[in-house]
């Protein structure tokens, strides 16, 4: 019980039977907290049960969610990217770039979800293939991407998409649901069949595990992390062009601290940062959780950086609280 | 080898600098005039306060992320405690800034040792807490300059043998660092506790306890700086500060400290400081745009940590992997 970075891995004598493993799960737990925020909210607030406020408030997390799927591979891989939010920064300053030119919409896609994956790139080389620790180079990067869209643009803003651009973040797919809502839905969907059902999932739950045992076990390493960068990269990517296409201009500080958010997110969602372990149906959960909450306390006139303090405590406060309650039960079973 | 290594690293890095400044001084010979280079020492202050705090934390395998937050939320205490008592003394102030930076430090440390639960989790979510509470506190207003007194902000300005308090204090600081891990328990089991945990756990260290102790310093470092940095400006809002702590977290990994614990030095964390201190100095005289700064530390940081990763490279082999430190 001395060192924080390893703590014991319990093996349990016998497995759970399927019925106490789905009740003590995670996920469950985040589950009751979610439908709790929703009722807390809706007799809080007026305004809260309204279809058009409740579609409005999942601009909240969906740009977040996005990446935070992508991020949940990387840090059950063991793995993190700090660098998110400055890919953002990146892409949407190309995007605008070209848009100055007169890139179409197509173009202005194409562009941002290239530049993501490049980012993705860079950082997947210098992690993988020169092995330096991940948070340090996305430390890294994460100033130099950033940096460079301080240089393109210094104070400036750029303006000026295309009409057709804005119906990313902006548009309808039929009545209350989003553009947005529906790429968040399928990306869900796409990461939760990729992580839980195929074996490139299993190779990332043994590479978080124990790498060495997984590289024995005839995993190749590197690539599956090389991929889990550029996935990320790429989600990053499709997020700038959402949050882009939104607020209809960039400026280099868009999407500034996000990185935050989106490991927040994942962290509530159950997954282990010391990695091996976590679920996507856990981080869709924790995404709605941090979108209700940041959207109750906005309609009960919350300033956003109280709301911070909420999140805070939140992300402390989901791991603190089971580690006291087991701490308490071990106190008593030992008396 | 390794305590051999060290000092190459250190030169390396210091000679980065010399050649650095040898090249602005060749287009601007004014930038290396010693008046100026006091200056970029004295801006350059707060950076090396911080960075030595989070080396501590570092070398322990943690990381600490609040730093910046924990700056603020300090530096608006003592600026709120100063508009509303006017006549207490600074070094009252100054007590109280590093009493509230450490209880800070102390939350970090003791969910780190008590809950074991990782330092960067930890930190983030206090970082997101601290800056919640400035503007909880401070309704969100800012103190400004005709509002503290003069003693407040005239002491980091006040010129002592040439030099002001602010470079005495890091030039202190610095002093005590150094003696502190070469030279007490304390400093030596940090480095073990970096090093080697299990190993640590063998020869009776507490490592959960050093880890607190490490966060306790930073914290306390955190808030000398957020009263010396509030009264340097003379002015403190809810975002002083804003993104300092991977300012902070840069000048360690260019000073050669190794994220994955143990390995580091006073000297290099300085240094670090030093090298970031000097590019953001020089810009302006260089006549190359700030915006370029972010994008240049970045890239310093890259190089950096590709660099001493190669020079690192003789690990040997964990054959008990934690054994004994989970029980």
């Amino acid at each position: 019980m001395t060192d924080g970075s390893t703590p014991p891995r319990f093996i349990p004598d016998r497995l759970r039977t399927r019925k106490t493993r789905i009740l003590h799960s995670w996920e469950i737990l985040l589950l009751a907290v979610a439908i709790a925020i929703f009722v807390i909210n809706s007799l809080a607030s007026p305004y809260f049960l309204n279809a058009w406020n409740l579609s409005d408030a999942t601009f909240n997390f969906t740009e977040k969610a996005m990446i935070a799927f992508a991020m949940a591979l990387l840090i059950i891989s063991g793995e993190i990217d700090l660098s998110v939010a400055a890919i953002i920064a990146l892409a949407s300053t190309a995007m605008g770039f070209a848009a100055q030119y007169g890139a179409g919409t197509p173009e202005l896609v194409a562009i941002g979800l290239v530049v993501g994956l490049l980012c993705g790139v860079f950082n997947a080389i210098f992690v993988t293939i020169l092995g330096l620790p991940s948070i340090v180079v996305t430390i890294g990067t994460m100033s130099l991407f950033r940096g460079i869209s301080y240089i393109v643009l210094g104070d400036e803003a750029f303006r000026g998409y295309p009409a057709s651009f804005a119906w990313f973040g902006q548009g309808y797919l039929f009545w209350v649901f989003t553009v947005e809502l529906a790429l968040f839905a399928v990306i869900a969907v796409i990461y939760g069949v990729l992580l839980h059902k195929t074996n490139f999932g299993r190779a990332i739950y043994a590479i978080g595990n124990n790498p060495t045992a997984a590289l024995f076990s005839g995993i190749r390493v590197q690539r599956v992390k090389f991929i889990l960068f550029l996935l990320t990269g790429l989600m990053s990517g499709v997020a700038a062009i959402c949050l882009t296409s939104r607020l209809g201009s960039t400026r280099p500080s868009i999407a500034q601290g996000m990185e935050l958010e989106v490991v927040t997110m994942v962290v509530l969602g159950g997954v282990s940062i010391l990695g091996g372990s976590g679920s996507i149906p856990g981080v869709v959960i924790a995404a709605f959780v941090m979108g209700l909450v940041t959207f109750g306390l906005g309609l009960l006139n919350v300033p956003g950086i109280v709301m911070s303090i909420f999140i805070g405590l939140l992300l402390i406060g989901v791991i603190a609280l089971p580690r006291l309650w087991t701490m308490a039960a071990a106190k008593r079973g030992r008396t | 080898m390794l305590s051999r290594l060290i000092p190459v690293r250190e030169t390396i890095l210091g000679a980065a600098i010399l050649a650095l400044l040898l090249l602005i001084a060749s287009r601007f010979s004014g930038f290396v005039a010693p008046a100026n280079l006091l200056n970029v020492f004295n801006d350059t202050a707060p950076l090396i306060i911080l960075a030595l705090g989070q080396m501590v934390v570092i070398l322990t395998r943690c990381i600490d992320l609040s730093v910046a937050a924990n700056l603020a939320l300090t530096g608006m205490a003592v600026a709120m405690l100063n508009v509303a008592m006017p006549g207490l003394p600074i070094p009252v102030i100054i007590a109280v800034a590093i009493g509230l930076g450490a209880v800070m430090g102390a939350i970090n440390g003791l969910l780190v040792w008590k809950l074991m639960i990782p330092p960067i989790v930890v930190t983030l979510g206090t970082m997101a807490v601290f800056r919640g509470i400035i503007f909880l506190i401070s309704d969100g207003k800012w103190v400004n300059a005709h509002e503290m007194s003069d003693a407040f902000t005239g002491f980091p300005r006040a010129v002592i043998l040439g030099l002001p308090v602010l470079s005495w204090v890091a030039l202190l600081t610095v002093a005590i660092f150094g003696i502190m891990m070469s030279r007490t328990a304390l400093g030596r089991s940090i480095f073990a506790v970096g090093g080697n945990p299990d190993a640590a756990v063998y020869t009776g260290i507490d490592v959960g306890r050093v880890k607190f102790l490490a966060f306790v310093l930073s914290g306390a470092l955190a808030g000398l700086t957020g009263y010396l940095w509030v009264a340097r400006y003379a002015v403190a809002y809810v975002d002083i500060a804003g993104g300092f702590e991977l300012e902070v977290v840069a000048a360690c990994v260019i000073g050669g400290i190794s994220i994955a614990g143990g390995i580091g030095s006073v000297g290099g964390a300085v240094l670090g400081a030093l090298f970031l201190g000097v590019i953001k100095n020089a810009l302006p005289v260089i006549n190359i745009s700030p915006f370029w700064q972010l994008a240049i530390s970045g890239s310093a940081i890259l190089i950096a940590v590709a660099f001493n990763a190669r020079s690192g490279k003789t690990k040997g082999r964990i054959i008990l992997k934690s054994a004994e430190a989970s029980e």
